[in-house]
């Protein structure tokens, strides 16, 4: 039975702003991320990478690089411990620990540009690269593929000789489509046939990249007792040792993954990368070995979500309401299997009520980076092509497209596309938020000469999830309280989870004092992604403070000589039921703990299934310039059912980020491939992500439906903010020029190219 | 260890008020000495090739991305990074505008954009808005979309 809660709106410290408490060391460069970790006997590890796409290792010679001065250690793909194929579930995303395996370092063939084959450790990072250097690798260069349409043609090169393809059920070998996944409801052909309006249109999209500001890093020990120490920074110190211990073939308790700051992930740190690399290196030079990846290995090896073409079909009645919706959409798996097409499927009607759906998604394997989630994985690809396709249905059949997304809403009791029904849901508060914000009542005004603007909106929404997580309290003696929790902080979530903490308390934000934990020092929790952490890690705090008090009663009935039943709690106060004048304050009481009892702790763990439905929508306001095709975005507006916001200034924040990144993939972002699988732009100067120079203020509308599955009535937040953008973007750009884009980046070469 | 590389070079440099006399290997960057010989890892790597500004410092008055210049360009010049920013009088007013916009999310990106926006406001104590958006064009952030940063250096700002 899940348990429900009543809204409540009397909250002391939901609801404020205080100074996030890992602040200080953030704000003087005292805090320790990844990259920066020392040890004694610290040496670098370096990877050597493929060259080539796609290709056949014939040799590696090592013997140069091991013959260098101050070369401790090379590895190649045999020295890999040889995994099984096996799926295991990452919370977001599953890992095939064979392939995984392979992923990190190639065995026999490689399947994308930077593929590792070997990998360096020496006595500093210069020397290691100069050893990488002298690795001498040949290969048989095999024809590479890196679009989906090409990938499943008859005569397409093949990647994984092993993978067995699920085609609706059916087993397919000698193939790269990895998987063909269907869902069906009501009568979609006939519903279709009978629509008075239909619109059927395809649109592709580029690959693009999570971009977090700091690269992937590990440093790990192998020690003699075998055991493996591993620091990282990773959105989750578990799910990161489950991947290390699965790929090294060890138990997990030999592995301990201590998570240090996290420099930006959005996904794409929670597969490992380096750790069990920097662990085989170390194990073979009896020394830690740190390794911090570059920038271009990054871009080429890491991340990138998956490249898309998508064609969609909607009909809709004489009335304006949408009757039948088809979806068929192939996405790039990267090298190994597993490209988002169930969240795609789940995400791509959600928005809306539609009795008559089909969906069909293909997974498909190309010779580009195995993709990692970003943000709601699948869900913004779908975004872009329904929200397009709603605005250019509602063009071709003159209806105003805000009443039209309000009519065909989706609501409580309403089928998801994957057959899932909704519970309480907040779209159509969004929606009445959106018709009523002071954007949408704006006047667009004037373009100066040689440009043109114009509106659009979009919806977005992603499904977030629950899952497991941990926390421990502890009262120290001066009536502060000690937190430990599993969830790595990569956005503030810490404070938010002490806020839960002093809520349930009575305490100030400020006398909870929040510690990440690593996996020796709290119990296990899922990945910071998902948009769960606030809602489930923050769910396990209120759990603990509240089995804190629990704890604590027992002490005050020990004090009062009566017993803890006859103890009430109530806003940091402890009294007597029998005697209601008898308090003691919450840290009175943490001052006389020694003589009742000795430490007070407690813990909370939990296993959630869902933290509610987040649905939003966006209106961006662009300004076009007709000579160049530049776009720049004037005004920008995300409204977003977030439950309700315990730190609001870290929820508006998802909702900028997410914006923002979702405006740097409709206008310019994109993985630009040459013929030969080598990615042109793989640096930060050819990857044009936006600058702040590239943008407005990020104006945010905070609609709080509390969701009831949480005792605050939290929902997940940062996904779905990077749904709406792109399409709506490709509105305002159609409203602007009277020209519709189907593909991204909706560069200022396309624009020019529309307007010929 | 390191007889494939040109050999060290004596510098003295100033890093944030304190003089160091150094031997830094010649083909050391700013960022890595830093980082590596100093120990002041407050300034981050992101790209290595001058295009994130997560490795921003100030030399002589001028920000620079320190994995563009090597160590021993710095001789007999003054450095500052962000952990020469806070007094002991306490924090700097753009660190403290930071905690209190919640101009950061991740942090990594945060020591570049104080040492930049520092860098602007030593000169321009009141920028506008497109000002601090111009001046802060060589630094990413991923996390925030930039409104909370620009919020607080406005806020910094006299």
């Amino acid at each position: 039975m899940v348990a429900t809660f009543e809204p409540k709106t009397d909250y002391r410290v939901v609801g404020t702003r205080p100074i996030r408490h890992d602040g200080y060391d953030k704000v003087t460069g005292r805090a320790i991320y990844g990259g920066d970790m020392k040890l004694p006997g610290l040496i670098w590890g370096v990877m050597v990478r493929s060259p080539h796409a796609h290709a056949n290792i014939k040799s590696i010679d090592t013997s140069a690089a091991e013959a260098m001065d101050g070369v401790f250690a090379v590895i190649t793909g045999a020295d890999m411990p040889k995994a099984p194929s096996k799926l295991v579930d990452l919370g977001e995303g599953n890992i095939n620990f064979k392939w995984a395996s392979n992923k990190l370092m190639a065995a026999e063939k490689v399947l994308y540009r930077g593929h590792p084959v070997a990998a360096v450790a020496a006595v500093d990072r210069y020397v290691a690269e100069e050893a990488a250097r002298k690795v001498v690798v040949e290969y048989e260069v095999l024809p590479s593929v890196t679009n989906v349409v090409d990938a499943l043609k008859p005569d397409a090169p093949i990647l994984l000789d092993d993978l067995v393809g699920d085609d609706l059920g059916e087993d397919v070998t000698n193939t790269n489509m990895a998987a063909h996944v269907r869902h069906e409801f009501g009568d979609v052909e006939g519903a279709m046939s009978s629509a008075a309006h239909t619109i059927e249109r395809e649109y592709n999209m580029q690959m693009v990249h999570q971009g977090y500001i700091e690269p992937h890093n590990a440093t790990a020990h192998w020690d003699e007792e075998d055991r493996i120490k591993v620091w990282t920074s990773t959105q989750g110190a578990f799910p990161a040792r489950t991947q290390i211990a699965g790929i090294l073939q060890v138990d997990v308790s030999r592995v301990k993954v201590t998570p240090l700051e996290i420099g930006g992930g959005f996904g794409g740190k929670i597969p490992v990368y380096f750790e069990p690399i920097a662990a085989l290196l170390s194990k073979k030079s009896q020394r830690p070995v740190k390794m911090v990846m570059e920038r271009t290995a990054v871009f080429e090896t890491t991340g990138p979500t998956p490249g898309a073409r998508m064609i969609i079909k909607l009909g809709a009645d004489a009335n304006g309401k949408l009757t039948a919706a088809t979806a068929d959409i192939w996405f790039e798996a990267g090298a190994n299997p597993g490209a988002f097409i169930g969240p795609a499927a789940m995400c791509v009607y959600a928005p809306y009520e539609i009795q008559n759906t089909r969906i069909d998604g293909w997974d498909v394997l190309v010779n580009k980076p195995k993709v990692a989630p970003y943000r709601a994985p699948g869900s913004p690809q779908v975004a872009f092509a329904m929200e397009s396709a709603v605005d250019e249905l509602c063009e071709q059949a003159g209806w105003d497209s805000m009443q039209f997304r309000i009519d065909n809403a989706s609501k409580e009791g309403t089928r998801r596309g994957d057959g899932v029904l909704f519970s309480k849901i907040g779209m159509q508060e969004v929606l009445d938020a959106a018709k009523a914000s002071d954007h949408w009542n704006s006047p667009l005004g004037d373009a100066p000469e040689g440009k043109v603007r114009g509106r659009g909106i979009a919806n977005g929404y992603w499904f977030n999830i629950g899952l497991k997580s941990s926390a421990n309290l502890a009262v120290n003696a001066d009536g502060t309280v000690q937190l430990t929790e599993g969830s790595t902080d990569i956005g503030g979530s810490r404070t938010s989870m002490a806020m839960h903490v002093a809520e349930v308390l009575g305490l100030d934000a400020h006398d909870v004092r929040p510690v990440v934990g690593d996996t020796e020092s709290v119990g296990f929790t899922d990945v910071t992604g998902g948009s769960r952490t606030t809602y489930a890690t923050g769910y396990a705090c209120w759990q603990a403070a509240n089995n804190l008090v629990d704890v604590l009663k027992e002490r005050v009935a020990i004090l009062w000589d009566i017993k803890p039943e006859d103890v009430d709690f109530n806003d940091g106060l402890f009294s007597s039921k029998a005697e209601s004048a008898k308090t003691i304050g919450f840290k009175e009481l943490a001052g006389k703990l020694d003589d009742l009892g000795g430490p007070a702790n407690s813990t909370g763990a939990v296993d959630l299934e869902s933290a509610g439905d987040g649905f939003g929508m966006h209106i961006a306001d662009v300004e076009i310039d007709l000579g160049t095709g530049k776009t720049d975005v004037i005004r920008y507006t995300a409204i977003q059912d977030v439950g309700t916001a315990i730190h609001p200034s870290y929820v508006e924040g998802q909702l900028q980020g997410g914006s923002v990144q979702g405006i740097g993939w409709a206008l310019n972002e994109e993985y630009f491939m040459q013929d030969d699988g080598r990615m042109a732009n793989s640096s930060f100067l050819d990857y044009r992500m936006p600058t702040s120079l590239d943008l407005p203020q990020i104006d945010t509308v905070l609609v709080e439906v509390p969701n009831p599955l949480h005792p605050y009535g939290v929902r997940g937040v940062g996904e779905t903010p990077i749904c709406p953008p792109i399409p709506a973007i490709a509105n305002a750009i159609k409203d602007a020029t009277g020209k519709r884009l189907y593909n991204t980046p909706m560069n200022p070469g396309s624009i020019v190219e529309s307007l010929k | 260890m390191t007889t494939n590389f040109p050999s060290k070079v004596h510098i003295t440099t100033t890093i944030n008020g304190q003089q160091h006399e150094l031997l830094v290997p010649g083909y050391m960057s700013l960022l890595d000495t830093l980082r590596e010989l100093i120990g002041l890892t407050g300034t981050k790597e992101g790209c290595l090739d001058g295009n994130c500004g997560a490795c921003t410092v100030n030399v002589d008055g001028r920000i620079v991305d320190s994995c563009l210049v090597l160590g021993a360009e710095v001789d007999g010049k003054e450095v500052k990074t962000v952990e020469g920013m806070a007094t002991p009088e306490g924090l700097h007013p753009l660190q403290q505008a930071f905690l209190e916009e919640a101009a950061l999310q991740c942090g990594i990106c945060t020591p570049g954009f104080l040492v930049a926006a520092k860098g602007l406001l030593d000169n321009e104590p009141s920028p506008s808005e497109g000002r601090i958006r111009h001046w802060l064009a060589g630094n990413l952030c991923r996390c925030t979309g930039y409104d909370k940063i620009v919020r607080a250096v406005q806020k910094a700002s006299s």
